[in-house]
């Protein structure tokens, strides 16, 4: 039963990953990835990890998730031009991307020697014992226990890292002042405050407006 | 399943997540390809933490989870002020640090 789930799960984790790699709308790369989230999901439930596996779909798939979409149609309509652009570079681009995909299958057969050659005993048994329990290994009691302990000062700098996060989010994102076009600007200059409204412009000049 | 199978699957995810990175030129699909790394990285750990049998590594996996959330902040508010000042939203053209 948990060899079935094990491979359905990977089975997603993979395809998802791979969808976000190869789709060219970023808005389906991100609805891979929420597939890829939650059959990971799966694969740390599978492990054990009850309170991991509920931050990444309540934290992953839901918020930053719902962050990526809102960016995506906001900043979207970009796919189209930049697959254009991608296939006019030619030669070079495709090459590139040929590089890449190499070099990345490279990495991935290294990660593989390293982590599955070596000499460890362990990785090929089924982990420590378990016993289920309320205070058992993996459940939030544990959890909460480990990081207000042991992990406090850990907790403390990610706290703070994500108020510096926050911050620095609404600063970035900011309108700022002057970057609006010309026509949005609603600024009068004293001298515009002086002169009745519309004299003085090429519409008076050419007689559409008159004073 | 022995652990073992887990460090596969994560190593698989951490290098589709490089070749990603490496081969991808909108920022928004970088960002998501960071997010495919961060999370071969989150297996591996926490294979490594039932081999074991003790909670460091799922304590180390939710610290990186804390800090791909700020990355993901940082990195979309950064895609959205690119956004705003008209600039192409594609990592080859954007050379410049001062736009």
């Amino acid at each position: 039963m948990s060899s079935v789930l094990f491979f359905l799960a990977a089975i997603g984790v993979i395809t998802g990953a791979t969808g976000v790699v190869v789709l060219r709308n970023p808005f389906y790369s991100v609805l891979a990835l929420v597939i890829h989230l939650v059959s990971l999901a799966v694969l740390f439930l599978l492990l054990r990890a009850e309170f991991v596996a509920a931050v990444q779909v309540v934290v992953y798939a839901g918020a930053v998730m719902v962050l990526y979409v809102f960016v995506v149609a906001y900043v979207g309509g970009e796919s189209d031009s930049i697959g254009e652009r991608l296939r006019s570079r030619g030669a070079v681009g495709s090459g590139l991307r040929l590089g890449g995909a190499i070099l990345g299958g490279a990495v991935c057969v290294e990660l593989l020697i390293a982590l599955l050659g070596t000499g460890l005993e362990a990785i090929n048994g089924y982990g420590a014992g378990y016993s289920p329990g309320p205070q058992a290994y993996g459940t939030p009691a544990y959890i909460g226990k480990l990081l207000l302990t042991r992990f406090l000062l850990a907790f403390e700098v990610a706290s703070f890292l994500l108020l510096i996060a926050a911050v620095g989010g609404v600063v970035l994102a900011r309108r700022r002042g002057g970057l609006e076009d010309e026509d949005e600007r609603d600024l009068l200059t004293p001298l515009e405050m002086l002169r009745p409204r519309g004299t003085g412009t090429m519409a008076e000049g050419v007689g559409r407006r008159s004073p | 399943m022995s652990i073992a199978w887990y460090l596969a699957v994560s190593a698989i995810v951490f290098s589709l997540g490089a070749i990603g990175v490496m081969t991808r030129r909108n920022p928004l699909v970088v960002l998501l390809c960071l997010e495919l790394m961060l999370n071969g990285a989150n297996l591996a750990l926490i294979a490594f933490s039932r081999m074991w049998g003790n909670g460091d590594g799922q304590i180390l996996a939710i610290v990186v989870m804390t800090v791909a959330a700020c990355e993901v902040c940082i990195g979309l508010g950064m895609i959205v002020a690119i956004y705003r000042r008209h600039l192409p939203i594609d990592v080859d053209e954007l050379r410049e640090l001062q736009g």
